[in-house]
């Protein structure tokens, strides 16, 4: 299958999962790892978002990182469908561990169980990890 | 004495260490330590006594940042402006940072 995959694609697309695990305002982690998406995409991979343990907060509505003084990035995920990156993957385990529920997130994801992410994970060709 | 602790509670045990040290003293959470008085989270139980107390405390920016409005804190904290921080120095100096 992926070597079908390679051969339509002149063998250049790679499957990278950016797998963010970091609340996004007490380190530059999570705005780091959103600018790296970008260049990403721009570069056309099949790019995925994994979101677990604190990284599930990185979704919250509401957020407005401007009470600190700093970039509000929260709301450059929902433009991340323009970039044609539609798998946002985030773990079901980590959003109940946080009493945060899939209609409290900024975007529409796929929530999926820790085993599934566990297995999400070995189909990657580069996990990269925030 | 003022505690603060600045690491959300899944990410290091700084709470549950400044928690097992607090006795009758006050603790403000900040950065992502704001993040442990989220009523609907599995840490917020850990603050039930000193915040029935009126010992546990939450700086209102980071809340901000967060998206974490008052309605969804536990029940019994407070939350401070930067000005309010320097006051509890003041009140409750010295500090001890549990980072």
């Amino acid at each position: 299958m992926s070597e079908e995959m390679d051969l339509e694609q002149g063998g250049d697309m790679k499957r990278f999962m950016f797998v963010n695990r970091k609340a996004p305002h007490g380190s530059i982690y999570a705005l780091e790892a959103l600018e790296v998406v970008l260049i990403a995409a721009a570069f056309d991979q099949d790019v995925s978002l994994a979101f677990l343990d604190d990284g599930v907060f990185q979704l919250r509505q509401g957020q407005n990182a401007k009470a600190l003084d700093m970039k509000n990035f929260a709301p450059t995920f929902r433009a991340l469908d323009d970039y044609d990156i539609e798998k946002l993957y985030v773990e079901r385990e980590s959003l109940d561990e946080r009493g945060l529920s899939e209609d409290e997130l900024i975007v529409p994801v796929e929530v999926v169980d820790r085993a599934r992410m566990s297995a999400l994970m070995t189909e990657q060709d580069v996990v990269m990890s925030f | 004495m003022l505690h603060t602790v600045n690491k959300s509670p899944w990410q290091a045990p700084s709470l549950e260490a400044c928690l097992a040290h607090l006795g009758d003293e006050r603790l403000l959470l900040i950065e992502d330590g704001v993040y442990a008085a989220l009523a609907a989270s599995d840490a917020a139980a850990r603050l039930d006594d000193p915040a029935r107390d009126g010992r546990i405390y939450a700086l209102g920016p980071d809340l901000e940042a967060r998206g974490i409005g008052t309605d969804q804190l536990a029940a019994g904290v407070e939350v401070v402006d930067y000005a309010g921080f320097v006051q509890l120095v003041a009140a409750h100096g010295p500090h001890q940072a549990w980072l």
